[in-house]
This record gives C-alpha cells, structure tokens and sequence, in this order.
C-alpha cells in the first residue's frame, strides 16, 4: 500500500465512524414537536416514545403545590386540551394564558408526564409559533439526563 | 441633534467605504499609488466616523436621550450609569454599531502595519474590508438604524433587558465575541488578495498568524465568558446549553482552531495550501453565519433578545461571500499545489490532518444539529430537534479523541517518528496517566467517558509539564541559567510552541472541569419552612428568612440561607428574585459560593407571600472553577503566542522557534 492510499483509508475510516456517530445520534436524540391536536389524534401508540408539546397554558388550570412540587396544567392549540404533569417549580417566566413547551412521554392513561418545562417569553396570548422555548427559560428537573451541560 | 449627526455619519462611512474599494482595486489594477493612498484614506476616516457615531450614541444613552427609540428601547432613568454605557450592545442596532467599530479599527491597524510589507496585497486587502464594512454600515444606515428617532419622546425609556444588567459580565463577553468575529475578516482578507494577486505563497500565511490567532484568543474569551454569564445569570445551573447562538459561536472557533494548526504545516512543509485558504474563508463565514443566526431570530435562542428583519440581508451576504471566495478558489487552485509530501503516518502532520478532520466533523455535527430543526421541517415537513442528547452523543467520543491528539501532537516529531522517541517522548505521561485514571477509580469515578476524559486530561498536563521541565533542563546545561531564568527564556525564544502548549494545558483544565461538573453533580430542590435544612452532598443548606426592598429600578425579594458542612458553618447565602417594573415576570439571582473543589449554587424558585416558607433548588458542581481556570490559562497561553518578538526584525522567527529544544531528539 502506498502512503497516499493509507492516508484515503485512515481519512475515510474517521469519515465512517464520525458519520455513523450522527446517525445514531439523530436516531437516539429525535425529539418530535406536536401540538395537542395531534397528540390526540395519535392515541395511546405512543406512550413510551417522548415529545415536545407546545402549546397555551389553559387560564385557571394551573396548580402548584410547594410541598410535594408537584405542578399540573393543561396545555391547548385552540382545538385540543392536554393535561400536563411535571415535577418541581414552575420557570420565572411560566404563567397561564402564556406559551409554554414542554419535552416528555404520553403516560397510559394518565397526563403527559414532562421533564423539561420551556416557558416562551411573549406577551400576546398564543401559542409559540415554532412550537420552540428559550433555553434561558428552560426549566430542567432534578433526575436532569446527565451529560455535558 | 444626535440622531442627525449620527445618521450622517453612518451614511457618509458608508459612501466613503464603497469609494475607497472601488479606488483601491482601480488603483491596483493601473498601478496608481495616488488611487491606493487615497483607499488607505478611506479606511482612516470610515474609522474616525464610526468612532463618533459610537460616542454619539454612547452620549444618547448616558444623557438618556429619549428621543432616540433605541435609549428609549434599551435605557431608563433608573438604569445605572455602567449599565447604561455597556446597553450599546444590548439589542440589535447597537451591536452593529460595535461591530463596525471593532471592524473599522481592525482594518486600520491591519492596513497601517502591512501597507509597506505588503504592497501587491494590501489595495486588495483594504477593498475587501471596506467591502465588508460597507455591508455592516448599510445595515446600520437602512434596516438596522441605532438612531431612529421617535416623536415625541417618551418619559422615560424601557431600561436593558434585566438579563444583560444582572451581571458585569455583559461588559465582556459581547465585545469578546464580536472582536472574535470581528478579527478573522483580517485573515480572510490577506487569504482573497492572496488569490486574487495569485501571490499565495507562505507571506500571507505569515502576515495573517498573528491576527488569527488573536481573534481566535477574543472568540475563546467571548465564549469561556458567555458560559460563565449563562452560570451565574441564568440560575438553572449550567453554562452550555447547546443553544443556536451557543453553537454558532463554537463553529468559527473550532475551524479557526483547525487553521491555526495546519497554517504550521504549511509553513514547515509547504503543504495544504488550498485546505488553509478554504478554512479562512469558511471561518470568515461562520462569523458570520453566527451574527446571523443571533440576529436573525430564525432559531429560539437565549439571544434572541430583538428579533429583526435583517435576517435575509445576512443570508444573502454570506451566500455571495461563500459564492465569490470558493469561485476564486478553485479558479487559482493550480497555484495551490503542494509542494511537500507526507513522509509517514505517525508524524507531526497526520496528527494535525487527523485533528483537522476531528474537528470539522465536530463542526459539521454541531451545525447539523444546530440546523436540524429547519432542516427536517423543510425535507420531511416535521419539526424534529435533536437536543443536548445529540450533541453529547457526537462530541463526546469526538472531544476525547481530539484531546488525545491534542497531547501528542506537539510532541511528535515532524516527517517522521521512530518508535524510540515515541517511546521515550510518551512513556512517563503514559504512565502517570494510567496512575491517575487508577487514583480516580479508587475514588470512586466510574463510567468510561469521564475516565477517559480525566487520563487523556493528564495525559496532556503531563506532557506539556516534561516538555517545559526537558526544556529548562537543556537550557540550564547549556547556559547555566537558574530555573525561572531558563524558563522565561525559553518561553520568549518559543513563544508560539511554548504558549501553544500552555493554550493546551488550558483546555486539558477545561475538560476536566467539564467532565467532573456534568457527570459529578448533585441536586435537589425542596420546599422549606424558616428554621428547615435541605442535605446535599457534604452541606446542609438551613433557610432562615425572607427579606425583600425596593431598589430604584427594582423590587427585591431575598432568601437567606445558612450553609453548614458537617455541623460547621461555613457561610451564608442569599439567592434573590428581582421585580423589575418592565417585565411582567420576575427575574432570579443564584447565589454560588465557589471554592477550587466545587461549586454550590442556591437558586430562589420560589416563595410564600408571608414568608415563612421559600422553595429552593441547590445544586453542588465539582470542579467547575477549573473550566474558567482553563479558559483563562488558554487565553494566557495565546497572549504569549502573539507577543511581538523583538528580534523578529533580525532573525528569521521559524528558525528561531525550534533553536533550542526539539521535540523527540531530544
């Protein structure tokens, strides 16, 4: 083998595997946006796979309860209402009438279970358009994936 | 008044950028040095107008001028004076403003010390920076002006967005990031005269080393700084988020980083011509890809502070700056050719060509993952994004890898490394690399990315410590110099291969930092009742009390807390929320109590209106303070690499670099 073929080959092999890292990335990492319209529409087949719901939290259904931190809301696109369970205090810029996304599973039967709270930043009362929060305003839980951060 | 005078001000930077490309270019095409001087001219006085439109609009906003809407927008009465000054750079039209500025200073000093040295370059050099400057300055007359005026004036103006008054931090790291950005359109710059004269042999590689690696040292600070804003502001604990603006400011650096490596290459062997200019140019891009995307509002961002319309302008900008330099490119790719060889794979150049690799892939990764969501909503019609998960999963093994070559790299020998000065070169690192990894194990470390990221972290210190130690040992036989004697010497004979390995043991700091306050971390949050003590890790954390006041600009609600270690107390800590008038919200103040071991962060989620109880988050991060001992140790460590050389005038530098100390003959 001459030198410049061993070179193609170290390059390429590093292309594979860097290439194949991606992949798998993208395969682990997906994260599907949905509104709530959609969520219901999916039914139940999709309890174990996680989402971002984005959507307007229904004046008058948010609850907190310091001691246990427990926080229940509900979330609507207009049409649909979801029901939204999540661990922990609400972020500083997470109100009702105010967009909110949220990242976490569909339980059973029960709400949809977040993880990950992005409250939007807007003053007018809609949803956020691309269906996307700020991550200044990202609220992580406390069994946060551990990873760089 | 001010509104006139700066707006004529931008407007005429700009007629006098056009005219002084257009001269410049007339100049050098017929040979004219009138043309050429008057270019030179040009670039003189766009930079004295930017300067007084900078003090134009710094006198808005510390007069509080109100009839200006960007004081109105971005300051108040209230505001404090510091805070006033630095909102410059709190929204959109005023960061352009710096930009030019930064770009318009630059170009001057740029022009001003190669005008003589490089005179087939520089009436290109400067047509193409006013080129560019005229961009921004268009930017500022039109889309983008900082001084639309609003009638009649409000009483009082909005104040800065409370994230950007909540720290002093704001003061660096936008001006950091932008003389980052900035600074690379100097080397990119020397890279089109290059192609466009057809002189692209190693002068402009030379010329443009020092500018690189300076932007490069401003976009590390920019960075290091942001993180540590993001740390101490934004109270949920962590300093990287992979944020759009995040990332986009991680792209140029890691292809500026990738060049600043194979510029060596080029210069000791001839090679990769055609791969250098395109890494300048695809730096020069990702400058500005990154004001784009925080500017641009197109991705959600932490920065997307204004959301504007000159997103589309940028876009097109970069598309005819992408389009130009690579037509140039491949037009003068037969002068490009190399003219050395690789002589062997375990060499000094396949190292650097396996970390070029490494790092574009890391870039092209982060780019993917940064654009995923635009990208499969255009392809697949489904909004996907691929979050911390992604980037984690990539450039963990990716990272690893590229600090191991980050250890060996300097080290190995150019052209060729026998397998003796492989061995005697690595063998003690190794070594102790393998003790340490056992140490940490025995402490408890488990989990293979962080071993693998505290040995290959030691590894490098290791290394960079023998080649210091081997280095004042040669010099001490040889001159009988004491130890610091022979130390500083060798440093300052050495400055780019001594501080390069500094910037090393800078980011090996960094790493380590990262690794063990990511993988490491301890949290929890709980309700408390006054006089009730959360445990984490070796604190107890007791909360005491509420206490709140009004503040000119601000309402301010305090959670004091107490914080013992095995029954001693240690200190006290008072996390805050701050009311401010402007915001419907309130904005959070950690409190972090620091020390070289670990960190522990107080965050105030929330409280009960009598006071009595306070819901709190606490977080214990290890060794954090190293990530910002790292970034400062490597911005140290490209100081030294710039510092002029006194006898640059009489010795030629690259024979000077390597005079005393070379690497695997010894």
């Amino acid at each position: 083998m001459t030198k410049r073929t061993k070179l193609l080959l170290g390059g390429g092999l590093i292309i594979v595997a860097l290439a194949y890292l991606i992949n798998s990335g993208i395969r682990e990492a997906s994260v599907y946006y949905i509104t709530p319209s959609e969520l219901k529409a999916k039914g139940k087949a999709v309890s174990d796979q996680s989402f971002r719901l984005g959507g307007m939290v229904v004046p008058g259904s948010l609850h907190w309860e310091p001691q246990t931190l427990k926080l229940t809301f509900r979330l609507t696109d207009g049409k649909e209402e979801v029901a939204v369970e999540h661990i922990g205090s609400p972020p500083d810029l997470f109100k009702e009438g105010a967009g909110a996304v949220v990242e976490g599973k569909c339980t059973a039967d029960g709400p949809f279970r977040s993880s990950m709270i992005m409250a939007k930043h807007s003053e007018e009362y809609t949803p956020p358009k691309d269906g996307e929060g700020s991550a200044k305003h990202i609220h992580r839980p406390l069994a946060a994936p551990q990873g760089v951060q | 008044m001010i509104a006139t005078l700066g707006r004529f001000s931008l407007w005429l930077a700009l007629a006098l950028a056009v005219y002084g490309a257009v001269v410049s270019i007339l100049g050098a095409r017929r040979q004219r040095a009138s043309l050429i001087e008057s270019g030179q001219g040009a670039v003189v006085s766009v930079f004295g107008l930017s300067t007084f439109a900078v003090l134009l609009m710094e006198a808005g906003l510390v007069g509080r001028d109100f009839s200006l809407e960007y004081v109105a927008r971005n300051g108040s009465t209230d505001t404090p004076l510091f805070f006033e000054i630095i909102a410059l750079w709190g929204a959109l039209e005023g960061s352009i403003l710096l930009w030019i500025w930064l770009l318009a200073l630059m170009s001057l000093i740029a022009v001003w010390l190669e005008r003589k040295r490089q005179r087939e370059l520089i009436p290109y050099v400067t047509a193409i920076l006013l080129c560019i400057s005229a961009f921004f300055l268009f930017l500022a007359a039109v889309p983008a002006s900082p001084f639309t005026t609003i009638f009649p004036p409000p009483p009082d103006g909005r104040g800065p967005n409370p994230l950007l008054q909540n720290h002093p931090l704001m003061a660096v790291h936008p001006p950091g990031l932008y003389a980052g950005y900035v600074g690379w359109s100097i080397p990119y710059a020397f890279g089109m005269a290059a192609l466009i004269t057809g002189r692209l042999g190693e002068t402009w590689i030379r010329t443009v080393r020092r500018w690189s690696l300076a932007s490069w040292g401003f976009l590390t600070i920019g960075i290091i700084v942001g993180g540590r804003w993001s740390y101490a502001v934004l109270g949920w604990g962590g300093y990287w988020a992979w944020d759009p603006v995040e990332n986009a400011s991680l792209l140029p650096w890691l292809t500026g980083t990738a060049f600043l490596h194979t510029v060596m290459i080029q210069e000791r062997r001839k090679m990769l011509k055609f791969w250098n200019v395109a890494l300048v140019i695809l730096t020069f891009a990702l400058t500005i890809f990154g004001t784009f995307l925080t500017r641009s509002g197109i991705l959600s961002s932490v920065h997307t502070f204004s959301n504007s319309s000159v997103g589309p302008l940028f876009l097109i900008f970069i598309g005819v700056i992408l389009l130009i330099s690579f037509a140039l490119l491949v037009y003068r790719s037969d002068r490009l050719q190399a003219e050395g060889d690789l002589d062997s794979l375990v060499s000094r150049e396949s190292a650097f060509l396996v970390n070029n690799l490494l790092l574009l892939g890391f870039a092209f990764s982060v780019l993917l993952g940064t654009l995923f969501p635009l990208l499969s909503e255009a392809v697949r019609g489904v909004k996907v994004s691929v979050g911390e998960p992604f980037f984690n999963t990539v450039n963990i093994p990716i990272g690893l890898a590229l600090i191991f070559l980050m250890a060996i790299g300097p080290l190995i020998a150019w052209r060729h490394a026998s397998l003796e000065s492989l061995r005697r070169t690595f063998a003690v690192p190794l070594y102790l690399a393998l003790l340490g990894t056992g140490i940490s194990w025995f402490f408890g470390v488990r989990g293979l990315y962080p071993l693998l990221a505290f040995a290959l972290s030691l590894f490098t210190v290791t290394t960079v410590f023998q080649e210091f130690g081997r280095g004042v040992i040669a010099r001490r036989r040889n001159t009988g110099e004491g130890y610091l004697m022979a130390l500083s010497k060798l440093t300052s004979r050495g400055r780019r291969r001594y501080g390069g390995l500094i910037v090393h043991l800078g980011v090996a700091f960094l790493v380590v930092g990262i690794t063990a306050s990511s993988f490491f971390k301890l949290e929890q949050e709980v309700t408390l009742k006054q006089g009730e003590s959360l445990q984490l890790g070796r604190y107890q954390v007791r909360f005491d009390e509420l206490s709140a006041w009004q503040e000119p600009h601000r309402f301010v609600v305090q959670g004091n807390f107490t914080i013992f270690n095995a029954n001693q107390k240690v200190g006290e800590m008072r996390p805050a929320k701050r009311f401010y008038p402007s915001e419907q919200q309130p904005i959070g103040t950690v409190d972090i109590r620091s020390t070289m071991r670990e960190d522990l962060y107080l965050v105030l989620s929330s409280f009960t209106q009598d006071g009595t109880s306070a819901t709190v988050k606490a977080l214990v991060r290890p060794l954090v303070m190293w990530i910002w001992v790292g970034g400062w140790v490597m911005v140290l460590g490209s100081l030294i690499a710039i510092w002029p050389d006194r006898r640059r005038a009489v010795v030629a530098e690259a024979t000077s670099e390597y005079a005393v100390w070379q690497p695997g003959r010894s």
